[in-house]
């Protein structure tokens, strides 16, 4: 272990044992005591399945390390291993120093006890001394403005209060190495520069801190390296560029073989043999295009023409794109090869279906459903990162813009209790 | 923050649990503020948004000792060795409380904190440990208030009240040696957290609580003394009313033995299976 490494991990697993249906696991000491009783001998019908696998890895002081992948990934169960919530099944974590972990925000306060209390009792959970506590308090008290309530209980604050007097406490524990498990996800956006902008300090103090974020955005913003996993195994670690890279691409949809035809509904004069993504992810706000080639199969169908829709993966159609309202109308022939393409709406980060339909004035010719998988990588087209509830209300993301300029201000600015 | 130069710590090293003892007693050491603080949380919150407050931690036995008075000493006229049956009944009860609040708190601690046990990490075992702060504390206010009945009745104290603390120390690692093992237990089954109150309903009628072990027909006592509680009660009555004539107590040196063994080897146990499934708890909680 050289002497900058703070986190080495090797070969490490954590299993869970899963049981089938056929034989539940007893969870009332009755049942556990009848199956006993009725099957001594036999032994549940047991399968183990791994959140994480054969993981290794070093991180050095000072990094700040973003954890990245797909849900189930196992970016959780490694911090919780880290954080020695949960025992590892196998292998070895070594730690310099203490490990201060945020895996949610505000677990162990209390609601009933007033502001000033919960600082002394999370600070505790979290490992500190109450001598360390009385030192930071007024730090902490500060970074997140609650002095006027810190006599008041907590269940009487606001969420953003309580989110900010939670990470507040986590964010000053003394601890050699922060890991912090997708507290971004709350707070207002102010706040959450704030939290980006101590973790930075954290960092540059020459401190280690682990980062798990689905926001590839305050990822990228924050780290200087990562590990992408995948299904429990760690596939890559280097650069948080490279990682991110590496995480977008794990969305590329597979390409569907179109040529299989025989069960897609339609009169079939035409068909619809290939329409593929031109790339495996586009980014939100690109150009998404599809090369497609449509073929002619038997008799005649006259002047035809041809929509796509894009639904999202709740079934909801956003978009139908016409090829009539451009004028595209085709004639009779052997087969027809392009491109089709929009550019909005932006759509948000996630997986699309495309359905293609072959048509003429009546009966449809070919109604190919799910003709392609479109995947939009996870990184919002907009240059800041915003929690959650910024964009969470909306089918499609816009491109928009606020100007404004201040008229009077006020010159006594009234402090908002949020 | 002048963090810029960190010495290097001592590596941490996890890996998976064997074995069959290790407490770690460094780490519970390193985290007795915690065990404070949460012990402080317990005793502010309990009374918070009540009128009377900490009285009740003295009214409750008071009114229990009350009842029993009234039901064994006046309506069944049983017998109380040496003292006035209130004051008999107040010390049974005294005991009693002390044993019953421990092993009830213990033993839900970890499902009543499975949040915390989910996302942080901590030595499980502060939590059962906190316990035994509040609840000594209550124990040490109705003991005023035993003296002061004492003082009120009469009741002269000889040398063998210095065992008191002897006693109540045996009282609480029986409770936290059950308490530790049910705590552990229930993570996995919730049926412990509904059969703990049975049974203590019908260990409290088993114990002398409300009435004396002189009470108790010769040919149950060897039962009746079988159960810990009986040796424990009647020691702590010893230890404070000896001072009205030795002879009523039935404390032999053998049931002393037995009582103090079987306490602390309870209170063994109860760690070792504490432990044995401690770092399991997040995973099954």
């Amino acid at each position: 272990m050289s002497k900058h490494t703070t986190i080495r991990v090797e070969d490490l697993s954590k299993s869970y044992t899963i049981q089938h249906q056929a034989a539940v696991q007893p969870t009332t000491l009755g049942e556990a005591v009848m199956s006993r009783l009725r099957k001594p001998i036999q032994r549940a019908e047991k399968e183990t399945f791994f959140a994480i696998k054969d993981v290794s890895f070093e991180v050095e002081r000072g990094d700040v390390v973003g954890i990245v992948g797909r849900n189930g990934a196992g970016k959780s169960t490694l911090l919780k291993l880290l954080s020695r919530i949960a025992a590892p099944t196998e292998g070895r974590i070594t730690l310099r120093g203490r490990v201060g972990s945020l895996l949610e925000v505000g677990t162990g306060f209390h609601p009933e006890l007033t502001g000033r209390e919960n600082i002394y009792l999370n600070g505790g959970i979290l490992g500190m001394r109450r001598r360390e506590i009385t030192q930071r308090f007024d730090q902490i008290v500060d970074f997140a403005g609650v002095e006027k309530f810190l006599d008041t209980p907590v269940k009487r604050y606001s969420s953003g209060m309580y989110v900010r007097l939670a990470f507040a406490v986590a964010a000053h524990l003394s601890s050699e190495i922060l890991v912090v498990d997708e507290v971004l996800a709350v707070g207002d956006a102010e706040f959450q520069k704030q939290c980006l902008g101590k973790m930075k300090d954290v960092a540059n103090s020459g401190r280690t801190v682990l980062f798990v974020s689905h926001n590839v955005q305050s990822v990228a913003v924050l780290c200087n390296k990562g590990l992408y996993l995948e299904k429990g195994h760690l596939l890559e670690a280097g650069g948080v560029d490279q990682i991110i890279q590496r995480y977008v691409h794990s969305f590329a949809g597979k390409e569907k073989d179109a040529r299989d035809f025989s069960r897609r509904p339609g009169s079939g004069e035409y068909r619809v043999t290939r329409f593929a993504p031109t790339k495996p992810v586009f980014d939100a706000d690109e150009t998404k295009s599809f090369d497609f080639r449509i073929e002619h199969q038997h008799g005649q169908a006259g002047r035809w023409f041809v929509t796509a829709l894009i639904s999202d993966s709740m079934g909801v159609t956003l978009a139908q794109c016409d090829s009539r309202v451009y004028g595209g109308w085709f004639e009779d022939c052997k087969s027809l090869e392009g491109s089709f393409s929009f550019r909005g709406p932006w759509l948000k980060p996630g997986e699309y279906r495309v359905d293609v339909w072959v048509q003429k004035l009546g009966p449809r010719i070919d109604e190919y459903q799910g003709a392609a998988n479109l995947q939009i990588s996870p990184v919002y087209p907009y240059p800041d990162s915003v929690p959650h509830d910024g964009t969470q209300f909306c089918q499609v993301l816009s491109d928009f813009a606020w100007e404004a300029k201040v008229v009077d201000p006020l010159r006594q600015q009234v402090a908002a209790v949020s | 923050m002048t963090t810029t130069s960190l010495p290097l710590p001592a590596p941490t090293v996890i890996v998976p649990t064997k074995g069959w003892f290790k407490l770690n007693i460094r780490e519970l050491w390193q985290y007795r503020d915690l065990c404070w603080t949460l012990a402080g949380r317990d005793v502010r919150l309990r009374y918070r948004q009540t009128a009377l407050g900490v009285a009740w931690v003295v009214l409750q036995p008071l009114m229990a000792a009350g009842i029993f008075t009234l039901v064994f000493g006046v309506i069944a006229g049983l017998e109380s060795p040496g003292v006035p049956y209130f004051v008999f009944a107040y010390a049974g009860m005294m005991g009693w409380t002390a044993f019953s609040t421990t092993l009830n708190k213990t033993s839900t601690c970890i499902v009543q904190n499975a949040p915390l046990i989910a996302k942080v990490f901590f030595p499980r075992a502060i939590l059962p440990f906190s316990v035994l702060g509040s609840t000594l504390l209550d124990f040490v206010i109705a003991l005023v208030m035993m003296v002061v009945l004492m003082a009120v009745y009469g009741v002269e104290p000889s040398w063998a009240l210095l065992t008191l603390p002897i006693w109540i120390a045996l009282i609480m690692a029986l409770a936290v040696g059950l308490g530790l093992s049910a705590s552990a237990l229930m993570v996995s089954y919730r049926d412990v957290q509904y059969i703990v109150p049975v049974l203590m309903q019908f260990l409290m009628y088993a114990s002398p609580v409300a009435y004396s072990v002189s009470e108790v027909p010769e040919k149950w006592k060897i039962v009746f003394l079988g159960n810990p509680l009986s040796g424990l009660l009647e020691g702590m009555r010893w230890a404070l009313f000896s001072g009205q004539g030795e002879a009523v107590f039935s404390l032999s040196p053998g049931l002393v033995t037995y009582t103090v063994l079987f306490s602390l080897g309870m209170a063994l146990t109860g760690l070792v299976s504490f432990q044995r499934m401690e770092r399991k708890f997040a995973d099954v909680i």
